[in-house]
């Protein structure tokens, strides 16, 4: 099992996402945005948290058109695994990856707390021996992390079970309490909290490492 | 030459930043304003001297980079 995670400038989650992979027994490559070819054999790439190139024009967008951008539309247009996190989120939208658009907190402040999330479907390599309904802690920490998308969307999302999770209680204005969706192909996800900050008890919780173990589980059966 | 683009939110789409503005101008005295949405503009210079191959262009490059039209309107001027 092979995962990649990329760093941009200015990514700041890169890291802990590499050790939430290694943790569940998935071996990690570190690709640098100039890339344009990605390691050979692999599984699943990582789209990590942070402010990829200081959040200029609008979080995501650059970094969504970066030399290595090519390169992850292609694998996950090829059927790979795509997990992006927070700022990885907005990477993904920006690409077309995944519908809808993260815009400024409701609030307009920042957000930085562990939330409840509601776990909408069990019907995804993330979600996978999760039941349903179950309520999971996991921390956020953005300022832009309002999902919209219009009422279509919203519509074709729920019909075909691709909201991963909901907000408990809404933070940031989301429509629907949105906190994660899932490609049609369902294997490119997209969420704003931060799995890969619960993944040991010293970080205030460990809720974060069944996503990572529930990926690894679901690529051994492969 | 230059081109000019204005980048705003569609309509029906929530502006919070907008919505702030608002609430300060009220805060200031401002009562009558019923509404605020804040955009951006973009200038662009050109080596093109072709205005209309030029607005061709910088359509493709809202299209691609410039607005996410899945929230965002533009339109081009070139000046």
């Amino acid at each position: 099992m092979k995962a990649a995670v990329i760093t941009f400038p200015g990514s700041n989650c890169d890291r802990d996402l590499v050790v939430g992979f290694e943790r569940a027994g998935i071996e990690v490559t570190r690709v640098w945005h100039k890339e344009t070819t990605l390691p050979e054999g692999l599984d699943v790439i990582g789209v990590p948290g942070g402010f990829s190139y200081g959040d200029y024009l609008r979080c995501g967008a650059i970094a969504s058109r970066s030399p290595v951008g090519q390169a992850i539309a292609d694998f996950a247009g090829r059927g790979g695994y795509v997990l992006g996190i927070c700022n990885g989120f907005q990477v993904l939208t920006e690409m077309g990856l995944l519908p809808g658009a993260l815009m400024r907190n409701g609030s307009l402040k920042y957000i930085c707390k562990p939330v409840a999330l509601r776990v909408e479907t069990a019907e995804s390599a993330y979600t996978d021996g999760m039941t349903p309904g179950e309520t999971v802690t996991i921390p956020i920490a953005h300022h832009d992390g309002n999902y919209q998308i219009d009422p279509e969307g919203l519509a074709q999302l729920k019909a075909e079970d691709r909201v991963a999770f909901r907000y408990v209680e809404n933070p940031n204005g989301s429509v629907d309490d949105i906190a994660g969706v899932l490609s049609e192909n369902r294997r490119v996800l997209g969420m704003m909290p931060h799995p890969e900050r619960a993944i040991d008890a010293a970080q205030g919780g460990a809720d974060g490492a069944a996503l990572f173990r529930a990926l690894s589980g679901i690529m051994a059966r492969a | 030459m230059k081109a000019r683009v204005h980048v705003m939110l569609k309509d029906g789409v929530l502006d919070p930043q907008g919505e702030a503005v608002r609430h300060a101008l009220g805060h200031l005295g401002f009562s009558g304003v019923e509404g605020v949405r804040q955009g951006k503009v973009i200038e662009l210079d050109l080596a093109a001297t072709d205005a209309a191959a030029a607005e061709n262009e910088v359509q493709v490059m809202c299209e691609k980079l410039l607005a996410n039209t899945v929230i965002e309107k533009y339109t081009v001027e070139i000046v």
